[in-house]
């Protein structure tokens, strides 16, 4: 029985992991009201860095529960208690119909996906460069990729500036 | 194949991104409020970086550049989070409301 290996018991919280992914993930997208969406994504991340362990890069795990979790959520949290405090309006016929519509471009989607994933042959390289750890991740971080890094910084800081700008402006309006 | 080993298989991962990326577009067209579609719009995000993830892991023969990739991905999403939430913010003051059809004037 393989249940009862390292193999298998690791298997187990792989499954595990898939199945809190894809529950947060439902939950995100068909929770009514807002700040239960916002609890089925922080799942759905939970989920998804324990995926990024089993991919070999405790670093990215690590990271993703830092930032979505630690951060993103709690800002769309933040926005919601700003913003929102009524469940979501239901507009009748135009919202049924976009629900089927939306539903059936989505599935178009996924199942064009999930046959291009199944039917190609995906080549495997013949030998690693690096083992992918977190070392050899800061070297390329502030080596071949290092304009990269600057730029993303810059990206950010002109986020910041520009959501504090767009935040403040209403204030004195009002 | 047995089930317990499907962590080591490159389409598990393809499969949970592709279904990530599906279920936020709906959410996409769907949602009748900002918030919600920013959520949706997280979550096609976490797809296209789960599968950056697998091609690293599996294919890729310099195993850092997805990691890099998903990395910068991440600080993307949160400079779009941090717009998006002030942008809806500013709206919530003009329009009293983040639903998207009560704001259907802001149209060019």
């Amino acid at each position: 029985m393989m249940l009862f290996t390292a193999e298998g018991l690791s298997g187990v919280v792989f499954i595990g992991f898939i199945g809190i992914t894809l529950v947060g993930a439902l939950i995100a997208v068909h929770a009514e009201r807002l700040i239960r969406s916002v609890c089925g994504l922080a799942i759905c991340f939970i989920g998804i860095s324990g995926l990024y362990y089993f991919l070999h890069s405790p670093f990215v795990a690590l990271m993703e529960m830092l930032i979505y979790v630690g951060a993103v959520c709690v800002t769309i949290v933040f926005a919601i208690m700003l913003a929102d405090s009524h469940p979501e309006k239901q507009v009748g016929k135009r919202n049924v119909l976009t629900g089927a519509l939306s539903f059936a471009v989505a599935s178009i989607i996924f199942l064009g996906v999930l046959i291009l994933a199944r039917r190609t042959d995906w080549l495997a390289c013949g030998a690693k460069e690096n083992n992918g750890s977190m070392m050899e991740v800061g070297k390329s971080l502030l080596t071949t990729n290092s304009m990269v890094f600057e730029l993303i910084s810059i990206v950010l800081l002109v986020a910041i500036i520009g959501s504090l700008v767009l935040a403040r402006s209403g204030r004195e309006r009002s | 194949m047995n089930i317990l080993t499907i962590s080591n298989n490159l389409e598990t991962y393809l499969v949970i991104g592709a279904f990530l990326f599906a279920l936020g577009f709906y959410g996409l067209l769907s949602r009748q409020t900002f918030i919600g579609m920013l959520i949706a719009a997280e979550l096609i995000l976490s797809g296209a970086s789960i599968n950056f993830m697998a091609f690293n892991r599996f294919l890729a023969p310099d195993p850092t550049v997805g990691q890099i990739f998903t990395l910068f991905i991440m600080g993307i999403a949160a400079a779009e989070a941090a717009i998006a939430l002030s942008i809806i913010i500013a709206v919530y003051r003009n329009y009293k409301s983040i639903n998207t059809e009560d704001v259907v004037e802001l149209q060019g």
